[in-house]
């Protein structure tokens, strides 16, 4: 670990390389560049899924994303961190990227794709292309005049809704970062996606004690059945009680250049009825503010019927189909 | 030959049989090779850069960082190519269109986003991937337009020119259109739009190239044409034909992207010729979005109808996109009159040239774009008349093609509606839009026609009797998927009366028999009716030999009077009476006996008919009524397309174009930026095929159809009837499940909420 | 914009000794870093059943079983394997006789051009190993990694539906 870490510090032209599933893909398109890869997978600490002594679970930096989704105790204590996962890339991807990896990834707007347009988060200063084109994909909610790029997890939501925490190593020792904090709002940095500073590694992903396993769903709105990014996804928590919601998670993707959350929203639905006027309610205070761009209007509708209709689900799991789909 | 008397003696023919792909075994083991797979010895790799503007002119290319890299041979560009061929004639292969054909590197012009400009080679891939980004070009760059829809105005009427004889113009019109539209109480308008879409094989075009000395070539290329693609070389780069072989074993998909040859066989060729080595160049994905697609078209429509649904007036004009130096065309507006006998027509179809690469034939092109237009009014004008959709069809149904006044070859149309309603169960259909459903689902029905012109291209087939007493047969033409191994074979087993196993068929190399491009659904009439004659020949060539030999029991036989089966030729007045293969080779001094043989379209008989594969789509979707999204939950296409050689591989085909349908409808889609005049999602992650998730029940009918007239095969082809008719009939179910009438393609789920 | 510039230069004259065991028959070669998985099988080995769709992610073409996984070849370079077991669809006939998945494709005509199938066989191999689909929609949504652009998709999971039958999975 230390030889890796010292390696990375070399300089910024090193990067660590998990699963490869987004990194060499961008090295192929001289996206992103490095002189050497480091090749963090012999780390075999950041391998585990461990159980941590507060009840909740250690999922290492290192294990893939299928691992993840098919351990006995995402399953049986978080499975709708295994429904997002299971939401996101294909099978064989998720055999190969790692959870690391997965808060890593970058975003797919075309533009930071085509290295002949401007693009902020590419090139810093060459301007946003996407705002004036075809922004069908991108963002409504915490856009900035710099860019208006989507973060392309699946997973991620989940993990936001779950009030992860995430481990991190580096130069200067280790660090915890809450979930909401890991990622960043473009502003005028949107070429820095996270607040991973050079030369840190994440390490793990802790998850807390509660993990909703009665009532949740994720689902995800995309232009084909699988295999493609979101448009809108949603993950919904819930905590039923006698009188109504005594808790409640809701983090969207595809909408943001992180996974969106309102806790005004959750506060607002504790203790109401798990109904569709509530739920209706909670969408609007989420949707608050969303600014749509030319092609991506559609978005503030779509996020808050999706919210509705997620939420409706995560009261019956047992009916949600594979590929995080709108149930029957 | 009596056919009864063939069939007693030989039992059952193979032709009609559900045979499994003669190469089924070499694709599932991973033994099949395509082009690129090639590793011949010493091979240099090629990457093509790509212009990053979309018009203007080179100023200056500097290689000299690029060529500082380890293994890096050299750049060509246009600053430094060989000489090549002048006229730009020598570049036009047999599918080009009337104009210039573009020619890579004739100099420094830059005429749309992504141009090949230059070729870096080097001694591995990755040198000369990486390499070429060090490649730095200087540009001036000039105004551009790429946007269809802001240019109708520009539209203009396509020049002739000899590749259009394929492409016929619109027909003339009949009658006196507005006056009938006008006078007619039922109306039907719609306007139709549909983007840009890349062919998007899942192989990369790759050429290997291997430099045999003194100018002789071996080309392995993706291609769906080897002679068209062999001539091209030699046109080129002034070689001899002869000495130009171009091979192309297995193509992995093609649907229309090879018919023309594509930029890699130039440089490649080029490449090989100049440093005299071995290269291959190979494009990667998003270089396959560097030359021809479906272009994106604008269509207009108005039909007008009697009280009792009888069409009176027809009206369909398309605006398409093509290129500044060559004018591509479709067949988008000419099907409706052939499918509804109106009395009152008028058809348009007009061009306008933009600053992008030539579109190129896509499957079922034109008429998949059309037929969306077409019966989706009739759809709409179904719900004006408030008669069903499918009754509709049967009262206009044509029983001759008033497009031309001739009748059908044959036209088994009829028995595809009602086969396929039936099948479907298109009488549970409530009328109503957004009347059935199913839990938070909208259920709709929709369902349409489809049209394919039936056509024949002069080729020829060798065949031969082996030493063995076994039957080779070849033929140039390839096999981009479609089952042209197993069908030749088995067209070639049943003339000869073999079983398959004695059959061998070969293809995919311009040095065997010539074949025109694999395209259009007419390889199996034009390449199989040769495979036949060439069979044929061969007969009287046997008779002939068993003639000459002593006390020939055959001396009085004429060739109608004895038939070839279980490997033999037999009398048929005397059954007893035969002689095998392997005998006639031995008295044949042990040489094989062969024959090359052409086969042409009857062309006088066939002026007097119009000839057509005919469909019908029936499909099920269903529709989140909150969230919009879409499934095609179930279709049934039903086809009359004359004789079915092979009802798997043939029901493989139309299973594609179903597929293809839904692709086209829901899905694929290739964004454009007109801002910087490319496209943005030259991608497979982004360019949105469906996925095994989005495929649900398919379900295909052949209709018994006999055609004598169409060739002796009595074939049609299947390779575009698939995609023909079910665009049209999933708009049109989306319209009954929610009704909203989308008329561009693909629909966006989002539209829907 | 986009070079490496300086490291690199020195650093493609490197070659690393890279070992893996590939259908079961230990392999050595030197290979330089950048080389992916699915190069070093197609141009250094000749393995060429193995195919390349898009060397992105995006169609799984490039499918391969690693160390009991199917992965994408494409995305991992060679030397990341070092030591691994690969399977490609050279591997998974044995002494000449189909897997029943192959005769399977064969007898449902799973594939037209042949391109993309060696990948959704090795992608079907892993996943009846990972057990994970049961019904049709799941095999479909769990095979929806590997596209297959002639549209032999109903034929495709018809094959796989019925070797997932035979072998008990249903």
């Amino acid at each position: 670990m230390q030889d890796a870490l010292a390696k990375i510090n070399i300089s910024q032209k090193h990067r660590a390389v998990a699963g490869g599933t987004n990194l060499i893909d961008l090295m192929k398109y001289f996206i992103t560049d490095a002189a050497e890869l480091v090749d963090v997978n012999t780390i075999p600490q950041h391998h585990a899924i461990e159980e941590l002594p507060d009840g909740g679970l250690r999922l290492g930096a290192l294990t893939t994303n299928a691992e993840t989704a098919y351990h006995p105790l995402v399953e049986s204590r978080y499975p709708l961190l295994s429904k997002a996962i299971l939401a996101g890339a294909s099978a064989q991807i998720r055999n190969m990227a790692t959870n690391g990896g997965n808060l890593m990834q970058r975003t797919r707007c075309y533009y930071f794709y085509d290295v002949n347009t401007p693009c902020n988060k590419r090139t810093p200063g060459s301007g946003c292309a996407a705002i004036g084109g075809y922004n069908r994909t991108m963002a409504i909610m915490g856009t900035s005049e710099h860019c208006i790029a989507v973060f392309p997890s699946d997973m991620c939501v989940a993990l936001a809704a779950l009030n992860a925490v995430v481990n991190i190593e580096g130069p200067d020792g280790d660090r915890q970062l809450p979930f909401a904090d890991f990622h960043r709002l473009p502003g005028d940095t949107p070429h820095l996606d996270n607040n991973l500073k050079d030369g840190e590694l994440i390490s793990s992903i802790d998850l807390p004690a509660e993990g909703f396993p009665q009532h949740y769903s994720y689902l995800k709105l995309r232009d084909r059945n699988s295999y493609a990014f979101a448009l809108v996804s949603v993950a919904t928590a819930f905590e039923l009680c006698d009188t109504g919601i005594s808790k409640a998670r809701i983090a969207l993707g595809g909408v943001a250049h992180r996974p969106w959350r309102v806790t005004e929203a959750e506060v607002f639905l504790n203790g109401k009825d798990p109904v569709r006027v509530n739920f209706e309610a909670a969408a609007d205070i989420i949707l608050q503010g969303a600014v749509p761009f030319e092609h991506n209007a559609f978005k503030i509708e779509l996020a808050k019927r999706a919210i509705v209709r997620n939420c409706m689900m995560a009261l019956d799991p047992d009916t949600q189909l594979p590929g995080a789909q709108p149930s029957h | 030959m009596p056919p009864m008397e063939q069939q007693k003696l030989s039992g059952r023919p193979l032709v009609g049989q559900a045979i499994s792909r003669l190469e089924g075994y070499e694709k599932v083991t991973g033994a099949a090779r395509y082009s690129g797979e090639f590793n011949v010895k010493d091979l240099l790799y090629g990457y093509v850069i790509n212009s990053t503007i979309t018009k203007g002119k080179i100023i200056s290319i500097d290689t000299s960082k690029a060529e500082a890299i380890p293994g890096v041979i050299t750049v060509f560009h246009h600053g430094n190519r060989p000489s090549l061929a002048w006229f730009s004639m020598q570049y036009a292969d047999m599918d080009a269109p009337p104009g210039t054909p573009f020619r890579p590197l004739q100099n420094g012009e830059v005429k749309y986003n992504g141009q090949p400009i230059a070729l870096l080679v080097a001694d591995s891939f990755e040198t000369a991937r990486y390499a070429a980004t060090l490649v730095k070009v200087v540009y001036t760059t000039e105004e551009f337009q790429t946007d269809l829809i802001g240019n109708m105005a520009k539209a203009r009427a396509p020049k002739g020119g000899l590749a259009t004889f394929l492409k016929p113009p619109p027909p003339k019109p009949f009658g006196d259109f507005e006056k009938a539209f006008e006078a007619a109480p039922f109306k039907a308008t719609g306007k139709f739009i549909h983007g840009t879409e890349h062919h998007n094989p899942m192989e990369l075009f790759t050429t290997t190239t291997v430099y045999n000395g003194k100018g002789k070539l071996t080309i392995y290329d993706k291609t769906q044409g080897t002679v068209n693609c062999q001539l091209y070389v030699a046109n080129v780069f002034g070689l001899h034909f002869k000495d130009v072989r171009v091979i192309s074993p297995y193509v992995g998909g093609a649907f229309g992207s090879g018919l023309r040859p594509q930029h890699q066989l130039f440089f490649s060729v080029m490449a090989a010729l100049e440093l005299k080595r071995n290269v291959r160049v190979t494009l990667d994905r998003h270089q396959m979005f560097t030359f021809g697609h479906r272009p994106p078209t604008v269509q207009f429509t108005r039909f007008g109808a009697t009280v009792d649904g009888k069409v009176t007036a027809l009206n369909h004009e398309a605006i398409a996109e093509t290129s500044r130096f060559e004018d591509y065309t479709e067949v988008v507006v000419n099907w409706a009159h052939m499918l509804y006998p109106a009395q009152n027509t008028l058809f348009k179809y007009n061009l306008v040239p933009l600053d992008v690469f030539s579109p190129l034939d896509m499957r079922a092109p034109g008429g998949s774009t059309g037929l969306h237009a077409i019966e989706s009014t009739m759809d709409e004008l179904a719900y004006q008349l408030k008669i069903d959709p499918l009754e509709l069809r049967l009262i206009n149904y044509a029983e001759r093609d008033e497009s031309t006044d001739r009748p059908y070859s044959s036209k088994e149309l009829r028995k595809c509606y009602l086969q396929g309603a039936e099948q479907f169960g298109w009488n549970k259909r409530s009328p109503e839009p957004r009347s059935m459903r199913n839990g938070h689902k909208l259920v709709g029905y929709g369902m349409a026609t489809g049209i394919w012109e039936a056509m024949q291209l002069p080729a020829r087939a060798a065949a031969s009797i082996t030493t063995e007493g076994k039957l080779k047969v070849n033929s140039a033409v390839t096999d981009i998927g479609t089952g042209t191994l197993t069908v030749m074979s088995q067209i070639a087993a049943d003339e000869m009366g073999l079983p398959l196993e004695d059959v061998s068929f070969t293809y995919g190399d311009s040095k065997m028999a010539f074949a025109p491009i694999q395209g259009g659904s007419f390889t199996i009439s034009s390449v199989g009716s040769a495979v036949k004659a060439a069979c044929n020949a061969l007969k009287k060539k046997i008779l002939k030999k068993a003639k000459t030999m002593d006390n020939s029991p055959f001396k009085s036989h004429k060739i109608d009077e004895v038939v070839f089966a279980d490997r033999k030729m037999i009398s048929i007045a005397n059954p007893s009476v035969f002689i095998s293969y392997s005998d006639i080779i031995a008295a044949n001094d042990h040489k094989v006996i062969k024959s090359v043989n052409f086969a042409m379209p009857k062309a006088l008989k066939l002026k007097k008919y119009s000839r057509a594969a005919h469909s019908a789509s029936f499909v099920e979707v269903e529709v989140d009524e909150e969230l919009g999204t879409i499934n095609v939950t179930r279709a049934v296409t039903a086809v009359a397309a004359g004789k079915i050689i092979n009802p798997k591989t043939a029901k493989s085909q139309i299973l594609g174009g179903m597929v293809w349908s839904i692709s086209k409808a829901l899905r694929e889609e290739t964004i454009s930026d007109h801002r910087f005049g490319k496209y943005m999602n030259m991608n497979i992650a982004e360019y949105h095929i469906p996925v095994h998730a989005d495929i649900h029940d398919l379900d295909v009918i052949f209709v018994e159809e006999q055609d004598d007239i169409v060739n002796e095969l009595g074939t049609k082809g299947v390779g575009e009837i698939g995609l023909a008719a079910m665009p049209s009939a999933i708009a049109n179910a989306i319209y009954h499940a929610t009704g909203k009438r989308i008329n561009q393609f693909p629909i966006h789920f989002d539209q829907l909420l | 914009m986009h070079t490496y510039e300086s490291g690199l230069k020195e650093e493609m004259q490197h070659q690393s000794e890279l070992s893996m065991t590939i259908n079961g028959v230990p392999k050595s070669r030197t290979v330089k870093p950048w080389v992916s998985l699915l190069d070093y099988l197609r141009e250094y080995l000749d393995l060429t059943g193995t195919k390349k769709g898009c060397d992105h992610g995006q169609c799984g073409a490039c499918t391969v079983i690693c160390d009991g996984k199917r992965i994408l070849s494409c995305l991992t370079l060679a030397v990341m394997k070092e030591g691994s077991e690969i399977t490609t669809i050279e591997g998974i006939a044995k002494d000449g006789e189909l897997h029943p998945l192959q005769q399977a494709f064969i007898d449902h005509d799973a594939f037209q051009c042949g391109y993309c199938t060696p990948g959704q066989i090795c992608s079907a191999i892993g996943m009846i190993a990972e057990g994970k689909a049961k019904t049709r929609s799941e095999v479909k949504e769990l095979m929806s990694g590997n596209l297959c652009r002639c549209g032999a998709n109903t034929n495709i999971i018809d094959a796989i539906m019925d070797v997932q039958k035979g072998a008990g999975n249903e």
